[in-house]
């Protein structure tokens, strides 16, 4: 099995998980790499991309499984020739082999720009900061069984908030992505919940790493 | 600060189709770009980008020196909403600008019911809708595409209007554009040339006049334009330009796949058929050269699926040799062939048990028709027994799917026509019974009725539509005489069809009630989530125009026809012969059987139709 770390930016992030996997199995055609297929009635291309990221999310740390037919083609022959013939955005930072197992994810680091048309409101830094380090924090979650609450803190390894300029404050959280998970939105939607005031006008994400239980990157 | 579309973007559906990005896009050096075309297409992106016609015009208008082809959609209900409380004008997926900024708006129209589309798109892009509002040269808007062969409904709106195939008339019209640009020439003085471009018809240069009782009582040419205005056609399609290097949208379309077109015109001359006439003359592609674009489309956009279209695949004289081809090729790239409208007879019988693609979709016919009486009417050449033959063949290869289309309303149509269809369903469920080898999964027959549309450049175009309330008698006759629990009936509500026939053989009367539904929110009209027939209703009201005037009253065949300016090729002399056999129902062999005259031939000038 090989996989690519890969980053999602610009248009490219509004690109649907589903979208994007379609738009891998092209590209590798074009790149003229054949994919292993599926056995069955209906082969199909065997990717896979680890944790879906919500459209409208950029990263720098997505990871794609696949593997190949046919010849054997270098790690870096791959890298270069995926990127010749993806689209903007779309970037493989490089290709290896034996990465470690999928499960293995447990925390991801995010920023996210919460953005103040007018100027940021006063204390805001305070408040947020103070916001994040209560005992807890009911947040709604929507799920396949309609919306639950979760509280939230226990899934926040640590969290920063600091002023970029008058009219953007940028939260950095090491936050957990995997069993449990939990989505970055939660954070400016509990900011939205318990501090209406400080509501952002707009907010803007991006996964920055992954790692490991231990907390070391995962690769 | 993150700027307005992009936040705008998270709130919409599916918002990949607003940003452009995808692989093979174009995008000019604005610099060296002296004429910018916003090419738009009025309906979704995900509609418009399975349209080959507009894939073949953005390659060549791009790969003209000076010249950048941008594209632009409708957006959906949501992205409209968003955009007008923000003010922002409508604008082209390459650049991200206003359509307003652009030269020339091109416009391809499939389909009467996007008429309002049009419309919204240029208000949407802040550009006034009526030509005579439009001063300068600055975003002349013009059209092409089947619906051009009647474009009086929409002749208030657009400069002027290209007839047939688009490879050649568009390098022409762009060319003259780039001079009388550089030269700073008025409108006046740039339609006046346009108008000399062989297949451009600029309505504003014709004066329609009318009699009391509605009908048309003269047309007056002005300003020395054509009185006839005939299509253009490309007749060497092999060394026609061919875009290889086609866009890959990043979202999923309505038809994902590649799309080669083999051949162009029809054989058949079904005689409801506005496409099976106004395509013709009929000119193949060899399949030395298809194979050789299919390959190099297939590799150059890695898609997994490909279709052999035309408007008749079977017909194609080169799909032996290019399947036989095609299909190892296929095998060993793991791509999917589709081949579309196979007929019954034993070859694509053969074909389709090759064809993977086939078995997933099941079976289709479109007999039109219930009893062969209609049929000839209408010159369908399906037998009852050509699909029982071939439904045979399918339920005992394992096959429990079937799909069959028919019109209601067809002339000379009676109750016993109508309740042919039904005892057409039953011998294919009688078939299934005695030949199917896997009885275990069940038949499922899907049967759907359209309402029939007469339309220009048919030899139905003077026929009457049934009335609204006829066709649902109908309906509701042939529903009460399906019992099987395997039939699936679908019938669409009569309101779609009959707006549809309105504008197919209006006027330019019709311009107004367009505008006036437009205004009224109309849009996107050919989905049931916007359809709204109401708002159609209060615009013929506010507009003292009455629908039924161009649907259940009928043309008189001495009558002068709105679109009889306009030439696709074929006689009103063959159209009437036509019209008469179908009145004795008698049929009229292919043009493989022997050419049955209909003029088209005369459109070539190297080589004969159909050779
Ligand atoms: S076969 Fe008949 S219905 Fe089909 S395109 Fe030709 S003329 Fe039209
Ligand atoms: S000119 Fe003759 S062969 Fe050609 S399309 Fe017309 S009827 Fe058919």
């Amino acid at each position: 099995m090989l996989r690519a770390l890969f980053e999602k930016t610009g248009q490219a992030v509004w690109i649907s998980h589903l979208d994007l996997m379609r738009l891998f199995q092209r590209a590798f055609k074009r790149a003229g790499l054949a994919l292993t297929h599926t056995q069955g009635y209906n082969p199909r291309p065997s990717v896979s991309i680890a944790l879906p990221l919500s459209v409208g999310v950029q990263s720098h740390c997505e990871l794609l499984d696949f593997e190949l037919e046919g010849e054997a083609v270098s790690c870096q022959e791959i890298t270069e020739r995926l990127n010749g013939a993806l689209v903007d955005g779309v970037r493989i930072l490089k290709v290896y082999e034996n990465g470690d197992k999928i499960k293995n994810i447990a925390f991801l680091d995010c920023t996210m720009a919460l953005e103040y048309d007018k100027d940021i409101p006063q204390g805001a830094e305070t408040a947020i900061t103070s916001l994040f380090s209560r005992e807890n924090l009911l947040v709604e979650k929507k799920s396949k069984n309609g919306i639950t609450e979760q509280d939230i803190i226990p899934m926040i390894r640590q969290i920063t908030v600091t002023a970029k300029d008058g009219h953007c404050l940028v939260l950095n959280a090491r936050i957990c992505c995997q069993n449990p998970t939990l989505n970055p939105v939660q954070l400016s939607a509990a900011i939205a919940k318990y501090m209406p005031q400080l509501t952002p006008d707009f907010v803007t994400c991006c996964r920055k790493e992954i790692y490991t239980p231990e907390e070391t990157i995962f690769r | 600060m993150t700027e307005l579309l992009q936040r705008i973007l998270p709130t919409v559906q599916k918002p990949a189709r607003y940003t452009g990005g995808e692989f093979n896009e174009i995008k000019k050096d604005p610099v060296q770009t002296r004429v910018r075309v916003a090419f738009c297409f009025p309906d979704t992106y995900e509609i418009g980008m399975s349209n080959l016609g507009m894939r073949i015009l953005y390659g060549i208008m791009n790969g003209m020196d000076g010249v950048a082809c941008e594209r632009v959609f409708a957006p959906w209900g949501d992205m409209q909403k968003a955009i007008e409380d923000n003010d922002l004008p409508l604008w082209a997926l390459e650049s991200q600008s206003p359509v307003r900024d652009f030269d020339m708006i091109a416009f391809t129209i499939g389909y009467e019911m996007c008429y309002a589309n049009i419309l919204n798109m240029l208000r949407l892009s802040g550009i006034p809708l009526r030509s005579e509002d439009r001063q300068g040269l600055k975003n002349i808007v013009f059209a092409g595409g089947v619906c051009a062969y009647n474009p009086e409904p929409l002749a208030e709106f657009v400069d002027f209007f290209c007839l047939g195939e688009g490879e050649d008339i568009t390098v022409e019209i762009i060319t003259l554009y780039d001079k009388a640009k550089a030269e700073n020439w008025s409108k006046e003085a740039f339609l006046l040339a346009v108008s000399k471009i062989p297949g451009v018809y600029v309505p504003s240069f014709y004066r329609h006049e009318y009699n009391a009782d509605g009908t048309l009582s003269a047309i007056t040419v002005e300003n020395g334009a054509p009185s006839v205005i005939t299509k253009r056609i490309v007749e060497d399609l092999d060394n026609a330009y061919w875009p290889t290097k086609m866009i890959v949208p990043s979202t999923e379309i309505v038809h994902d796949r590649a799309n080669l077109e083999v051949f162009r015109g029809c054989i058949r001359g079904c005689r409801f058929c506005q496409a099976g006439f106004s395509c013709r003359p009929v000119r193949k592609k060899s399949p030395e050269v298809l194979y050789r674009q299919a390959v190099e489309t297939l590799e150059d956009s890695g898609h997994n699926e490909i279709t052999l279209s035309s408007l008749s695949t079977s017909d194609y004289r080169g799909l032996k040799e290019l399947t036989d081809q095609m299909i190892p090729y296929c095998e060993q790239n793991r791509v999917n062939l589709s081949v579309p409208s196979l007929r019954a007879d034993n070859f694509s019988r053969e074909l389709m048990e090759k064809l993977q693609t086939v078995r997933k979709s099941g079976l289709t016919f479109a007999p039109e028709a219930g009893t062969q009486r209609l049929r000839d009417v209408i010159n369908k050449n399906l037998s009852e027994d050509e699909i029982l033959t071939t439904c045979r063949n399918a339920f005992s290869g394992g096959w429990n799917n079937v799909k069959l289309y028919f019109m209601l309303g067809l002339p000379t149509e009676t109750d016993e026509d109508v309740l042919g269809i039904a005892e057409l369903v039953y011998k294919v469920i009688q078939t299934w019974k005695e030949h199917a080898t896997n009885k275990k999964r069940g038949l499922r027959v899907h049967v759907a009725t359209a309402y029939f549309v007469p339309k220009p450049h048919t030899p139905f175009q003077w026929e009457q539509q049934i009335t609204p309330e006829e066709y649902l008698r109908r309906c509701k006759l042939l529903k009460s005489h399906f019992y099987s629990k395997s039939i699936t009936y679908d019938y669409h509500g009569p309101d779609l069809s009959r707006l549809e026939a309105v504008f197919a053989r209006g006027d330019r009367r019709l311009g107004a009630v367009i505008a006036e539904a437009m205004k009224n929110g109309a849009k996107l009209d050919g989905w049931d989530e916007y359809f709204n027939y109401g708002i159609w209703f209060d615009a013929f009201q506010k507009c003292g125009i009455d629908p039924d005037f161009y649907t259940v009253r009928g043309y008189g065949e001495e009558e002068i026809l709105p679109w009889d300016t306009i030439n696709v090729g074929i006689d009103k002399k063959f159209l009437l012969r036509e019209r008469k056999r179908a009145y004795e129902a008698k049929i009229t062999p292919d043009c493989r059987e022997g050419c049955a005259g209909c003029g088209a031939n005369r459109l070539l000038k190297e080589v004969p139709c159909d050779a």
